[in-house]
């Protein structure tokens, strides 16, 4: 069968030859037309005066619009809360989007861009954290809590507490493709756009606003993105919306893509936050009670920053049952570029918390922080001598989250004690303490950690999808589906579980670019959600097929049409073995309909996000990871050394995809705490705006042992051949090389080194620094 | 007229002299394969091949960022993009292959531009993948699919003799903006002293991508042999022709010290090093020029010319302050000539990511120590002021004294006696006036053999 077969990422090929084609790719008429925004120079201002008249001259030039020329509405914002495609009377950050230069060229645009005269009248920015609450300038009415048990009276009784504060940075998404669009206008008033956006319903949807046209007349194609990340679900609208606006007024083909520095400079982040908490423990370190404070830089719009701010909430325990956990979060609202969605959508920056606090507690309590996790962790039914040492009539009782879901599913006891011993961490701990010891400058660290992630959207509706199977006269399958592809392999994946159904071989299954024309009403691909929701939606839609084919051949044979079966390349009913093309052609000449819609919805799922409980989860994915590095105590420097990683992919649908975003959201979420860091400048600009100022990992800075092993176990939820999310968790797993740089400077004095992220050199030797002897 | 091969097949380019080859191929020839990541030489999504007549540096065909890489600098050259790497017969290359088999691939955007470093380095039959792809960056795979792959197809399918260009590279007549010769180029130069002098383009090519500055006239340096040799001569001193690249450079400095070589392998990366060049990382005047600092510390001595007129002087001299160099218009850098061997050197790079990052902090020592005595210490730094500068109070304080940790923290102090650094994205003031003060104690505890190089640690 085609499921749980490693087979290579199905545009693998195209992606090798260059054949592969990305929206700036694609053939253009030769009329298209190329655009570029002129942007804000200031961060909070009061437009005093645009002159264009330099941008208008510039060669090429065709047309230059502002906000007060956009035919309908100006907004492209993807949440209730208004988000303006082009500035109005003022601006809200450096790189916001004033006026739109339509030409020739993509140089001409770009360059014509920058002519522009505008005055403003400068108003206080808020760039920071403190810059913000200082003011109370943030979104909803004030923090949102979330609280379980009674966590100041804990906190008040207990007898040993500890109290801290973690920055944690942003991050660039760094996809490769940078963000691109192009609209080819069509009869009649319709539009036909190509995005490279992980959300094509919301494009469509903003794009039929902009021209004033309903959803109908536009469609959006997307074949693939250069990498997504979450960068793409929502900051595409500008671009998307652009072209369309362009080509409906100049009646030609537009595209834009914007220069890797418009990119950095325009579009959102992964949000900063800072979190304080305040904990109560017992001497061996177990977790009575925690508060924890989350301040969430937003940015200047909404965009999703309030599901992005409630899941950093739900993470807040990760692993670990908290007796009386409280979450403050405080949603800010800053001059600066609106952060967005990255893989994880907050779930890492509150999981970052609770690890800095049992990393915490363990120095204080003087204990291994890897039985500081093992004894808080949830207790699983199936409670070993690994488990946390629950009696045993507690033992089949299932905690609850701090949000009242049930852990029904938690491994990481197993986990755990597996990866302790295949990573041998037990003897290499104290290797390194050995190590340390005979070592002046040099210093190891070792950390495990855990994760446990949340896999749906915490937004209910959105669990939902839809395909589009056709099987032609020749046996050939069209699959369409609403998920997007932006490198994880979605389209394989589904692919598999089409060939699977029918039980034929993969290559008879093509794979066609998303379309809203096709399959409407999508979600964003994202949340991780993509094979569960789409693999489902497709196994729904070739079911209805199969199942009219299997009537089909059991009443020409006179058989039960639950004894028909569908395997290798063949259709077998009683004796009877027929080539599946051979029942499809027959099927069609006895008009059989041969297409058919999927759909799917998420099962279970229940969530008050207001009230912060019930099951905003259908299931947790779990993953462990062991991280060594060594650090430079004169510099700062260091490097990973070997990571060790063990991943719940549930019954995997293709090992060596899975293993792909485990190994690279490993390295994605490692970069994220440790090199990758963005700088502002007091004014609100962004100085790491390119891959010359920010840096992502590169190619050596992968650890040079590197064990990734899947977790061998079925998803007791009824997902897709009891298969697992992958796209988020694995980032998470990155956290334990923070700890390990922490535990590298912990072997230096007696301190707790409090460190920040992302721990570059220098945060490292300041952390440094501050030790003790 | 530019003349090149471009797959295989002569090509005859009239464009504006400053287009890049990326936009030609995108744009006027639609080989969209080729991607622009970045449009600054930092991805590596559009590397290309680009072979020569001739293997000036021995170091075979190259591969080359083409966002910044201006077409008159392909003129009688070769290249290859990812379109024109599969065998004769339709098949894929090796690499190809091995991506695939690998799962080397995810969202596929970076994989033409690994694809043609990979193909260059399987022709070079090159082994060091991580110094190869340094310079191409991929955000979905973590890497570890793609070195396999690298690994999988050493050797394999070797030598690709469906790549050899020599017969397809057009006859290249000389063009009046590329001097044949540094003859050729003071005369040039000293007509047209305002004149921008591109020699590898990767920091010239930044002001046309990303700043759209007007050059006015050019003069392209890479056509001017006698500016690529490298001569010793019997007094074990070294001449380096200005346009010798970073990458025909990095012997050089692997035999003056292995410190400095490994700096060098850290310069940039392959497709910035085999285009950018010694003279011009000296001549631009960066205050983080990663070169200066080591060359300054072993006494390298710049030659400048003008017309039929030369001077010699000190590299520490050239530097005047921030943006302002001893040059005068029509000057131009001609050679540095420096010691073969600097047994005492320590070179040192800080900065947040190992490979193909710029400076936070550049430091070189060249501390003579014999029984038991600093006799000579010479101390630069790019990073800490507005040029590359030599520490001369710490230098002085060490001369003469006990050559121990004792002597080396006392001159610690020193260090806020020269300078004055800056605080911006890559560092703060206080973490570089830091650093450099801890280099000068890494310097001592590597030379007393403590390990200090975290790149040398294994798990």
């Amino acid at each position: 069968m085609s499921v749980a077969q490693p087979f290579p990422h199905d545009a693998a090929k195209l992606h090798v030859t260059g054949e592969a084609r990305y929206v700036d790719d694609i053939p253009r008429p030769a009329n298209t037309l190329h655009l570029a925004f002129g942007m804000s120079s200031v961060a909070h201002g009061k437009i005093t005066g645009i002159d264009l008249q330099q941008v208008r001259m510039a060669p090429g030039v065709i047309a230059v619009l502002t906000a007060g020329d956009l035919p309908f509405t100006n907004d492209v914002s993807p949440s209730p809360s208004p988000e303006p495609l082009l500035a109005e009377d003022r601006v809200f950050f450096v790189g916001q989007p004033i006026f739109l230069v339509v030409a020739e060229s993509h140089q001409a645009a770009r360059h014509a861009a920058r002519l522009a005269d505008i005055t403003y009248e400068n108003l206080p920015a808020l760039l920071t954290i403190d810059d913000a609450l200082k003011v109370n300038s943030r979104f909803e009415d004030g923090p949102r809590v979330y609280e379980r048990g009674n966590v100041r009276s804990s906190l008040n009784n207990a007898q040993k507490t500890i109290s801290g504060t973690i920055d944690i940075g942003g991050q660039e998404h760094f996809y490769l493709e940078g963000q691109a669009a192009f609209a080819l206008p069509q009869e009649g008033g319709d539009m036909v756009v190509h995005s490279s956006s992980q959300h094509p319903t919301e494009i469509q949807h903003k794009v039929a606003d902009a021209i004033g046209m309903p959803m109908n007349a536009v469609r959006c194609e997307v074949r693939r993105m250069g990498g997504g990340f979450g960068g793409k679900e929502s900051q595409g609208n500008a671009l998307a919306v652009s072209c369309a606006i362009a080509a409906q007024l100049t009646g030609r083909p537009c595209v834009i893509r914007y220069d890797r520095d418009d990119d950095f400079v325009i579009t959102g982040k992964r949000h900063d936050f800072r979190i304080e908490y305040d904990v109560a423990f017992d001497d061996n370190g177990r977790l009575l009670a925690v508060d924890f404070r989350q301040y969430v830089r937003c940015g200047w719009s909404m965009d999703l920053s309030l599901p992005v701010a409630d899941r950093a909430m739900l993470h807040a325990d990760n692993a670990y049952f908290v007796p009386n956990l409280r979450v403050e979060s405080h949603r800010l609202k800053t001059h600066t570029q609106s952060a967005t969605a990255f893989r994880g959508f907050g779930g890492p920056q509150g999981m970052v918390g609770i690890e800095r606090v049992i990393d915490h507690v363990a120095h204080a309590v003087g204990r291994d922080p890897l039985d500081i996790r093992r004894l808080n962790y949830y207790r699983s039914e199936i409670s070993g001598p690994s488990g946390n040492g629950y009696s045993d009539d507690a033992k089949y009782e299932f905690q609850t989250t701090h949000y009242g879901q049930r852990v029904e599913d938690f491994v990481l006891h197993e986990m755990t004690e597996c990866l302790v011993d295949t990573s041998d961490y037990t003897n290499r701990k104290s290797r390194i303490a050995e190590w340390n010891a005979s070592q002046h400058i040099l210093k190891k660290g070792l950390a495990l950690t855990p994760v446990k992630f949340g896999i749906s959207f915490t937004l209910t509706h959105l669990n939902q999808a839809g395909a589009l199977v056709h099987v032609y006269q020749d046996g050939s399958i069209h699959m369409n589906h609403g998920g997007t592809e932006m490198g994880q392999g979605l389209f394989q994946k589904v692919a598999q579980v089409a060939a699977a159904r029918f039980g034929v071989s993969l290559d008879r299954v093509k794979i066609t670019a998303t379309d809203t024309g096709k399959v409407p009403n999508t979600s964003a691909t994202a949340a991780s959600s993509g094979s569960d929701l789409n693999g489902m939606a497709v196994k729904a839609a070739c079911d209805t097929i199969r199942n009219r084919l299997a009537d089909f051949v059991a009443e020409r044979a006179q058989a039960d049409p639950r004894s028909v079966v569908f395997e290798d390349g063949h259709v077998s009913v009683g004796t009877e073995r027929i080539p599946f093309e051979l029942v499809v052609k027959d099927a069609y000449m006895a008009r059989v309909s041969l297409s058919a819609t999927g759909f799917y919805k998420t099962p279970k799922l229940e969530w008050d996000r207001i009230r912060g409980t019930g099951r905003p989860f259908y299931y947790f994915a779990y993953g462990v990871a062991a991280t060594e590095v060594v650090i430079d105590t004169l510099t700062g420097e260091n490097r990973i050394l070997r990571a060790d990683i063990l991943h719940d992919c549930g019954a995997s649908l293709n090992p060596a995809l899975d293993v792909g975003q485990i190994e690279g959201g490993y390295v994605q979420g490692a970069g994220w705490l440790t090199m990758e860091e963005l700088n502002w400048d007091d004014t609100g600009k962004l100085r790491t705006h390119a891959p010359s100022t920010y840096k992502i990992p590169a190619c050596s800075d992968r650890p040079s042992v590197f064990n990734v092993t899947l977790w061998d176990g079925a998803n007791q939820e009824e997902t897709i051949y009891r298969s697992k999310a992958v796209g988020e968790p694995p980032l998470m797993l990155g956290i334990s090389a923070l700890l390990a740089l922490s535990d590298a400077i912990a072997s230096t004095g007696a301190t707790y080194p409090s460190l920040d992220a992302p721990a570059t050199p220098e945060r490292i030797l300041m952390a440094l620094s501050r030790m003790s002897p | 007229m530019v003349r090149f091969s471009l797959n295989g097949e002569a090509v005859e380019v009239d464009a504006p002299l400053t287009t890049t080859l990326l936009d030609w191929l995108r744009d006027e020839r639609r080989l969209t394969g080729t991607k622009e990541g970045c449009n600054e030489g930092d991805c590596g999504a559009c590397t290309v091949m680009v072979s020569d007549v001739e293997d000036v540096d021995g170091l075979g065909p190259k591969a080359l960022n083409a966002c910044i890489l201006f077409l008159p600098q392909l003129h009688g050259k070769a290249v290859r993009t990812v379109e024109g790497v599969r065998k004769p017969d339709g098949s894929l290359h090796p690499v190809q292959e091995a991506l695939i088999e690998n799962h080397g691939s995810q969202c596929g955007f970076c994989t033409p531009g690994f694809v043609m470093s990979m193909v260059v380095s399987h022709l070079n039959n090159r082994k060091d993948h991580d110094d190869v792809l340094a310079g191409n960056l991929c955000r979905c795979t973590g890497y570890k699919p793609i070195v396999r792959a690298a690994k999988a197809a050493e050797g394999r399918d070797w030598p690709p003799t469906w790549l050899d260009d020599t017969s397809s590279i057009p006859e290249a007549p000389p063009l009046t903006y590329a001097p044949e010769s540094s003859d050729e180029l003071a005369d040039w130069y000293a007509a047209r002293p305002d004149a921008t002098l591109i020699a590898g383009a990767t920091d010239v090519g930044l002001w046309v991508t990303k700043d759209f500055r007007e050059l006015g006239e050019v003069a392209f340096l890479n056509r001017c042999r006698d500016l690529q040799r490298i001569e010793y001569d019997q007094n074990d001193r070294v001449r380096v022709g200005a346009a010798v690249t970073m990458q025909a450079f990095l012997k050089t400095a692997d035999d003056i010290h292995p410190t400095y070589g490994a700096l060098v392998r850290r310069y940039g990366s392959e497709q910035v090093r085999s285009a950018a060049t010694i003279g011009g990382n000296v001549a631009n005047g960066s205050p983080i020029g990663d070169n200066p600092p080591a060359l300054i510390a072993i006494g390298a001595v710049l030659h400048l010319r003008k017309g039929d007129e030369r001077r010699a002087l000190p590299l520490e001299d050239f530097f005047l302050e921030y943006g302002k160099q001893d040059r005068e218009p029509g000057e131009f850098v001609e050679a540095i000539t420096m010691p073969r061997y600097a047994p005492n050197l320590r070179v040192y790079k800080l900065s947040k990511r190992f490979d193909q990052d710029i400076s936070a902090v550049c430091g070189a020592f060249n501390l003579t120590v014999s029984d038991g005595f600093v006799r000579e210490a010479r101390i630069a730094f790019g990073g800490m002021a507005g040029t590359p500068k030599r520490a001369t109070h710490v230098e002085k304080a060490l001369t003469g004294a006990e050559w121990s940790e004792a002597t080396i923290r006392s001159a610690l102090p020193l260090f806020g006696e020269n300078f004055t650094p800056l605080s911006d994205m890559r560092a703060s003031a206080e973490y570089r006036l830091a650093t450099a003060q801890n280099m000068l104690l890494r310097t001592y505890f590597e030379r007393m053999g403590t390990a200090v190089d975290v790149r040398e640690v294994d798990a």
